[in-house]
């Protein structure tokens, strides 16, 4: 590699080397183990000090619906239900687009249409244009990576001002027209789950796309060959091959990604409208966890802190048993391909 | 085909023969072909929504934080209610100290960590444990970071401080350094790691000589994408770091993390350039940069035990702000972000290696 340096001759180790050496074995061994500890006491920690309130409240706190101080009434019923709700949507919303961009990027849709604009004008073949479709394909994939790397409270901020302005007169018009269904039984006033929902499924939507792409590119060639050898169209082969073939990687995509969205706060607490009600409408503002916890824990006293921290604990185990159940999925993935 | 057939054509059997040749041209008219054309179409437009809203916030944002761009932004303290003017100061510095202690806290760990996984013990049992917590820490809940930050920090030392906001974001770093380190170790041609061996190298030392120069861009790529990842998240230190509305006597420090941040650049730099030698004097300059300011941060500490502000805390206050002024501070905040956000990530992407084609 570098034939730049003097050249040294082999012999074997000093005992000063054999013992930095070791010691920087230990250490390796050390910082291995202290990732293990860190997530356990993490874990411990909210545990702790969440425990007082589970001991006080049970399970109570978990199915009630109120969440007011000065009745000493606390529930986080609604929050749970906002959560899954507005993540529900928000991957429902994120993986149509996230697998159909996935498809558009893996099947070399972007590539094949620069190309024939292209060869409308007979440039295909030119030395300047020639890498044009690759070049755009890298790029539109660059964008959807950038696309995550967004913070979210800018998201947040950019739902606030943009999205809720944006889609009011429609949602309104929508729940004047048919308020009679539960899921436009409220208008739009301003912060909502819809709103969340969308800017959620715009986050989400680069984790879904990249793996997706990749469970697609991974497809073994010789099946997507043998499906046109049949006369059958791109589109068929797609929709009868290759979604089927890579649906338990796409399936894992969308676990990983509900996982993230149910933990994903700002956003939520800047537009899912911090109030606890438990309602089925799209308009209507909701609340969810993490939105709890960050609206409350700035000023929240000792009991406040017991009662946050067991939310705090529903939340992790939730998002731990989705994500778990995403990594298994795509770990088996793995296992099956390296079959192959 | 467009010339006419030789005299002894008969002879030969039309391989044609009764087959319409103008039933098998591609014909949008055919229901298959059709419904394929329709799902292009749908795709092409599923495409151009799932882009627009990058585009969409990059214009908001430069649009509406552009026109707070001056001198004043950076260095004055955040406006009161009514007030004319103000700056983002004082929470710019808060970010960089904060991320900068943080990438001081996890780099090293994670960097260790991910040598022990790809290296030193990939097999052993207690690589399985750190891989699954790596794992469920990537996917954890950037709030949760906040939470146990908060009881196991902020309660300790009585106080919300950037020490405990640093930790919390350092929760965030560690794993995604760690798998990307792991990655790019692993990378590594097992060539040169059996070459070093040959030579009589220790372990140690194939991966000081080794394995970490050649993996040096893939986990710069790392650190760059987790700590631009940390720089803007905000859930972690609402109630670690809070906020705080003035400069917490640390301005002296701006220097150090300047030329922290300069010389991470410069790292990132020469990593573009092939000159191996030079690559590892520089990756030596970068540890003992890192050292002495790591060094310093702790001579310091006892300045950090305050409330501080960040850009993204500044955002998710203000946002919420009746007051024009105070907003408009909000898009400010979030154009300084995101440009520096956007730009450490097309960097890292630039510097991490070529990936493999299939």
């Amino acid at each position: 590699m570098s034939t730049v340096e003097e050249p040294v001759s082999a012999r074997p180790p000093t005992a000063g080397e054999y013992a930095a050496n070791g010691a920087f074995r230990w250490s390796c061994y050390g910082f291995g183990a202290l990732v293990v500890v860190l997530l356990a006491y993490i874990v411990l920690e909210i545990f702790r000090l969440g425990w007082p309130a589970m001991q006080e409240r049970g399970l109570a706190f978990v199915v009630g619906t109120v969440w007011d101080p000065n009745r000493n009434e606390f529930g986080i019923l609604p929050e749970i239900w906002g959560t899954l709700y507005s993540s529900l949507l928000g991957i429902l919303i994120g993986s149509v687009l996230g697998v159909a961009v996935a498809i558009f990027l893996a099947e070399g849709f972007v590539a094949a249409g620069v190309f024939w604009v292209l060869s409308r004008f007979g440039l295909q073949y030119t030395r300047l244009w020639s890498h044009f479709p690759e070049q755009v394909e890298t790029f539109v994939k660059t964008l959807i990576q950038l696309l995550a790397a967004i913070p979210s409270v800018v998201y947040g901020l950019w739902g606030i001002f943009v999205v809720i302005p944006a889609i009011r007169p429609m949602c309104n018009w929508i729940h004047e027209g048919l308020s009679g269904i539960p899921f436009f039984s409220t208008a739009l006033s301003g912060p909502g789950i819809l709103p969340a929902a969308i800017v959620l499924a715009i986050m989400v939507l680069p984790i879904i796309t990249s793996i997706s792409y990749e469970a697609l590119v991974a497809v073994p060639p010789k099946i997507r060959e043998a499906s046109f050898g049949l006369g059958a169209t791109r589109w068929e082969t797609i929709l009868g091959v290759l979604l089927p073939t890579a649906a338990p990687g796409i399936f894992g995509a969308i676990l990983l990604a509900f996982g993230r969205a149910l933990g994903e706060t700002m956003a939520l607490a800047m537009l899912v409208g911090n109030s606890n009600t438990l309602s089925l409408s799209l308009f209507s503002p909701a609340n969810t966890i993490a939105a709890l916890l960050a609206n409350n824990f700035g000023e929240a006293g000792d009991r406040e802190v017991s009662l946050l921290m067991y939310a705090a604990l529903v939340l992790l185990i939730i998002t731990l048993v989705v994500n778990i159940l995403g990594s298994l999925v795509l770990q088996k993935l793995v296992v099956k391909e390296g079959k192959r | 085909m467009a010339t006419a057939p030789p005299p002894d054509a008969g002879q030969v059997p039309d391989p044609f023969e009764g087959i319409d040749l103008a039933d098998l041209e591609k014909s949008l008219f055919r229901p298959r072909n059709l419904f394929g054309g329709i799902l292009t179409t749908l795709m092409f437009v599923f495409t151009i929504v799932a882009l627009y809203p990058l585009f969409s916030v990059l214009m908001t944002v430069i649009v509406r934080g552009g026109r707070e761009i001056s001198m004043a932004l950076f260095t004055e303290l955040p406006p009161a209610a009514f007030e004319e003017g103000g700056g983002i100061g004082n929470a710019i510095v808060g970010t960089l100290i904060m991320v900068g202690l943080a990438s001081l806290i996890s780099v090293p760990v994670g960097i260790f960590a991910g040598i022990f996984l790809a290296e030193v013990g990939p097999e052993s049992r207690l690589a399985t444990f750190v891989r699954f917590s790596a794992k469920v820490l990537t996917g954890f809940p950037s709030v949760l970071a906040g939470v146990f930050a908060y009881g196991a920090v902020v309660l300790l030392t009585g106080g919300f401080s950037a020490v405990a906001g640093a930790i919390a974001l350092s929760i965030l770093i560690i794993p995604m350094v760690l798998l990307t380190s792991e990655e790019a170790i692993r990378m590594v041609p097992s060539r040169m790691r059996e070459a070093a061996i040959g030579m009589g190298c220790t372990q140690a030392q194939v991966v000081r000589s080794v394995l970490l120069p050649t993996a040096f861009p893939g986990i710069l790529t790392g650190i760059m994408l987790a700590v631009a990842r940390a720089a803007g998240e905000t859930a972690p230190l609402l109630f670690t770091a809070l906020f705080s509305n003035n400069f917490v006597g640390y301005t002296s420090l701006l220097p150090v993390v300047v030329a922290l941040v300069a010389m991470c650049v410069l790292m990132a730099m020469s990593a573009l350039l092939p000159w191996q030698p030079r690559l590892r004097m520089l990756l030596n300059l970068g540890v003992v940069a890192a050292a002495v300011a790591g060094a310093y941060f702790f001579v310091a500490a006892f300045e950090f035990m305050e409330p501080t502000a960040s850009l993204a805390v500044l955002i998710y206050n203000f946002s919420a702000s009746p007051f024009e002024n105070q907003v408009r501070m909000a898009w400010a905040a979030a154009l300084v972000l995101v440009v520096v956000v956007l730009i450490t990530n097309v960097v890292a992407q630039g510097l991490s290696p070529k990936q493999v084609r299939r």
